[in-house]
């Protein structure tokens, strides 16, 4: 199956996570029409009532706008998906320097750690 | 209506020996149902039930609003759990079997699936593998129309590849209002493909929810809640 799921938290909250990341990186373009339901619950292998709880979930944030009858289109408010990001990259940040903490490097050990991995 | 499955105080023995206890269960429309349960719980025991070739010793059953009959049984599409296909007959003709037995065949589905997973339509029946056969018992199963799809085993004998496969034509043929009821062991293969859970344990209903509030609730998977609930 394409997409892959971990067995800690509702399959609808990934599926948000996974929608949003794709949004944030640009593999879902601002202003591009998503897929229907039923070709992302098959891409996804997930139940399509799975996939329709996570889109409107996504809907109340303002990344996803419905148009009736003509399906599901990415936000075009740049600025938004800016704050998302900048969201992705905050929590992706603490997360990692959280860990690091736990085995008591400090700042600037950290930085010169970074400063020595070749990305 | 928007239940296909309405179950009241289900009882069913053998011989004396219990096999359902009082079992209240609704199904809506539209929804991928996993019924799990350890060998024996009575899995096989209530999909016969619902198909009509049991009869419980009480209780009451609605399937899309009607009592068990012939025309409940023209809207519910059942993959039993051994092999039903005639042995002597080809591929080809088991298809043609089955469009003429029900009106609600769909045989460009069935061309679609047969081709997708190479199957020799040529071949008899016999001569296939056991995996390969339960692949042709599916592929018939699943071109019907069907109102209710009653699956019980479906996926045992196949490859994972198979598995992946048939999972996928279940997601992408199954009309939004229609059901599906899984009957399985392989709980982490199809978890993600269910809406809801229906557990049964000796007989008796342990668990029925949405797979996303036994997440939520448990912080497990359904796979590891399952081997929790029924640790040996």
């Amino acid at each position: 199956m394409a997409w892959e799921f971990n067995g800690k938290s509702p399959i609808f909250k990934q599926i948000n996570d996974i929608i949003i990341s794709k949004i944030i990186k640009g593999d879902y373009k601002s202003g591009e029409k998503l897929a229907s339901v039923r070709d992302l619950a098959v891409e996804a292998g997930v139940n399509p009532n799975t996939m329709q709880r996570a889109l409107s979930e996504i809907e109340g944030t303002g990344l996803l706008t419905t148009l009736r009858g003509d399906g599901r289109y990415i936000t075009e408010d740049k600025e938004l998906i800016g704050k998302f990001r900048q969201r992705f990259i905050e929590e992706s940040t603490a997360e990692f320097l959280g860990k690091m903490r736990a085995l008591d490097f400090s700042k600037d050990e950290i930085i010169s750690i970074i400063s020595k991995i070749n990305m | 209506m928007d239940k296909i499955l309405e179950c009241r105080g289900l009882n069913k023995a053998y011989n004396g020996f219990p096999a359902l206890n009082n079992i209240n269960l609704s199904v809506a429309k539209g929804r991928i149902v996993g019924l799990l349960g350890p060998n024996g719980s009575g899995k096989t025991t209530l999909i016969k039930i619902l198909t009509g070739l049991l009869t419980p010793n009480t209780g009451e059953i609605l399937i899309d609003g009607k009592q068990i009959g012939p025309e409940t049984k023209s809207i519910v599409s059942y993959l039993p759990d051994h092999n039903f296909l005639a042995p002597w007959r080809t591929v080809d003709g088991m298809v043609k079997y089955f469009a003429d037995f029900y009106t609600d065949f769909d045989m460009s589905r069935a061309d679609t699936m047969l081709d997708n997973l190479g199957i020799d339509r040529k071949a008899k029946i016999k001569t296939l593998s056991k995996g390969t056969q339960e692949k042709v018992a599916l592929i018939l199963i699943m071109s019907r129309r069907a109102k209710l799809y009653l699956l019980d085993e479906p996926i045992a004998g196949v490859d994972p590849a198979t598995r992946d496969y048939i999972l996928r034509t279940i997601l992408s043929n199954y009309d939004s209002d229609s059901t599906i009821i899984i009957s399985t062991h392989l709980i982490s293969d199809v978890e993600q493909v269910l809406s809801d859970v229906v557990m049964i344990n000796t007989g008796n209903l342990v668990v029925a929810d949405t797979v996303d509030n036994l997440r939520e609730k448990t912080g497990k998977s359904v796979d590891e809640y399952f081997r929790e609930v029924f640790r040996c």
